[in-house]
């Protein structure tokens, strides 16, 4: 009952922000949205899977540049270029999922960097298909059913729904046997494989929804945007949003959205002052690694209890 | 014909340049389970650091020296205070390896400015010299002739000394080699000392040939992760043959397809990572 409340109110507070005075405000929540569908979905394979993936950005990059491709050089139409966009980089994540889970623990994460690190290759050197460092403009932003969307309160009401489809999803998907089989293959692979669990096929499956989400929230930084370069598939984002992960709390479902929120903040607070955000963001990781590896949000929960406890006591 | 010498030379020049950078890389990761995602870091600071020594009026050799020295001191710091606090905890090592080469890299930014800067070549090793019928650049002859040296004394280090024996038996079975009384913290301080400093040195060495700039660090990081993945980790003769492989790959690549020159360094990865599905060398058991 009192969890219903928290999730009306949490809904409600999602809502307000459409209706800021300034666009500046509007847009930013939607970054903060986009991020945080973003960050879900490598909190999938990070939190639940135990799987560390150096290379997500190469989903949502992917699935921008597909998007911008098809419909700019190719002429789809923009629905048919996000779907587009969608499936091919699901079908990547798909064999990707195959290359990297030849590894576990480090391994993986080498191999995800290295294999994201070809996508940006392509998309910096391959200058006749993807435009260079120039990158892909001129793609606009999608008209639904004929809503324009160009104003960010409309744009944010769209994003808003994907981000409340993607946070049921992943709430229903973690707490579904399937979820509770992952978890196991996290914490003990072994046992779960000598109960019969296929342990790589819970992973693969893992990594390819995963992706799948990656490359939505790809589709919709294009239209954020309305411009993709290099820069979305450059290892700075990839760790982005391992931070946002790992800063909020890998494996709780909240953890992933506060830390997109505070980064997103951060970076658009520090980057209206100074130039150094690369410079704060590795700071930030380091703190985040020394001081508070269990993340934001787990971490504000043990300190409430902490004082519930001392309150009661007392 | 001469395009093909030519370009084997400067591939050869290029696969010297990542041994040093790739060598102390895998190493570090075979030894200590750290996959230092610094290192591409290190190898830019030692080119950042060897300029200004050249600028402050060292020569050459004291230049690389210096940055070898001031790479070997920034990874003795990082070990000892960082790494070791998260003994055991492979992602929050990664994790802050990877925050120091962000932070490594906007500070250099920050201090070296934007502009991409090529070391100058040394007065005694200008100039070019015959090789079979054409003119080859004495100085990237040189840096070939370094890095097989390098690989040599690492060799003799490893194999005929006490503490490359040590070493070795802490790549083979860590347990085992802590059950034998070994002093396994000193060892990864060691190696690691060393494996940066090669970095600063090979950084301070290619600053001539492939220029200091901003994102030299990712640029090279890459590379050195392709080379640990076909050579095995902590295999020094694997990280030199991989480095070798993938300096020709690379510089025939970028003559022939340089569109797509940075693609096909990959492909030997992903074709290695397809047809080997027991995993590769030690990387599942990472």
């Amino acid at each position: 009952m009192k969890r219903a409340a928290v999730y009306a109110a949490v809904a409600a507070l999602l809502v307000v922000p459409a209706f800021l005075p300034f666009d500046y405000y509007v847009n930013i929540a939607s970054q903060i949205l986009i991020a945080g569908i973003f960050a879900g979905s490598l909190n999938l394979l990070v939190g639940y899977g135990g799987l560390i993936s150096l290379g997500h950005a190469g989903y949502l990059g992917a699935s921008a540049y597909v998007l911008a491709w098809l419909s700019t050089r190719a002429g789809f139409s923009h629905l048919w270029a996000s779907l587009g966009a969608v499936t091919l980089t699901t079908l990547m994540a798909a064999v990707f999922g195959v290359l990297s889970l030849r590894a576990t623990g480090l391994g993986f994460v080498m191999i995800t960097l290295a294999l994201a690190q070809i996508l940006w290759g392509v998309a910096y050197r391959w200058v006749s298909l993807t435009g260079g460092d120039n990158g892909l403009s001129g793609f606009g932003r999608p008209q639904p059913f004929g809503i324009d969307l160009s104003s960010a309160t409309a744009f944010y009401l769209f994003v808003l729904v994907f981000f409340a489809i993607s946070f049921l999803f992943v709430s229903v998907f973690v707490r579904s046997t399937f979820g509770a089989g992952l978890q196991g293959t996290r914490d003990q692979p072994r046992r779960m494989q000598a109960l019969g669990w296929d342990v790589w096929s819970t992973r693969f499956v893992t990594f390819v929804v995963s992706g799948f989400w990656a490359a939505v929230a790809g589709v919709l930084y294009a239209d954020y945007n309305q411009f993709v370069s290099p820069h979305v598939l450059a290892l700075t984002n990839s760790a982005e949003v391992l931070l946002m992960v790992i800063a909020g709390g890998a494996g709780t479902l909240l953890g992933p959205i506060v830390g997109a929120a505070v980064v997103v903040l951060l970076k658009n607070v520090v980057s209206a002052y100074v130039t150094r955000w690369v410079l704060l963001l590795g700071l930030v990781f380091v703190a985040i690694v020394l001081y508070m590896p269990e993340g934001l949000v787990p971490g504000i929960e043990r300190l409430r209890r902490r004082t519930v406890r001392t309150g009661t006591r007392a | 014909m001469r395009f093909f010498l030519i370009q084997s030379l400067n591939g050869l020049a290029l696969g010297g340049l990542l041994f040093l950078l790739s060598s102390g890389f895998s190493l570090i990761f075979g030894l200590m389970r750290v996959a230092n995602l610094a290192h591409g870091a290190f190898f830019m600071l030692g080119a950042y650091v060897g300029l200004s020594a050249l600028r402050a009026g060292l020569n050459f050799f004291w230049a690389v020296l210096a940055g070898g020295l001031a790479i070997a001191i920034l990874g003795g710091f990082t070990e000892r205070f960082l790494l070791r606090r998260l003994a055991g905890k492979t992602l929050a090592q990664v994790l802050i390896t990877l925050g120091i080469a962000f932070i490594i890299g906007d500070a250099s930014l920050l201090v070296w400015s934007g502009d991409p800067m090529p070391l100058p070549i040394p007065q005694a090793l200008s100039g070019a010299v015959p090789v079979a019928g054409i003119f080859f650049p004495k100085y990237r002859l040189a840096v070939v002739v370094i890095s097989v040296v390098v690989f040599v004394v690492l060799w003799l280090a490893l194999e005929r000394t006490r503490i490359g024996a040590m070493i070795r038996a802490g790549v083979d079975d860590m347990e085992m080699a802590r059950g034998l009384g070994i002093a396994v913290p000193r060892l990864f301080t060691i190696v690691f000392c060393a494996g940066a400093a090669l970095a600063g040195m090979g950084g301070v060495l290619g600053g001539p040939i492939l220029s200091v700039y901003p994102g030299l660090d990712m640029d090279m990081l890459p590379l050195a992760l392709i080379v640990l993945i076909l050579g095995g980790a902590g295999n020094l003769l694997g990280a030199f043959a991989g480095s070798y492989f993938i300096g020709f790959l690379y510089t025939f690549g970028q003559a022939l397809l340089p569109d797509l020159a940075y693609v096909i360094l990959f492909l030997p990865m992903v074709a290695a990572l397809a047809l080997r599905p027991q995993g590769l060398f030690r990387l599942r058991a990472a």
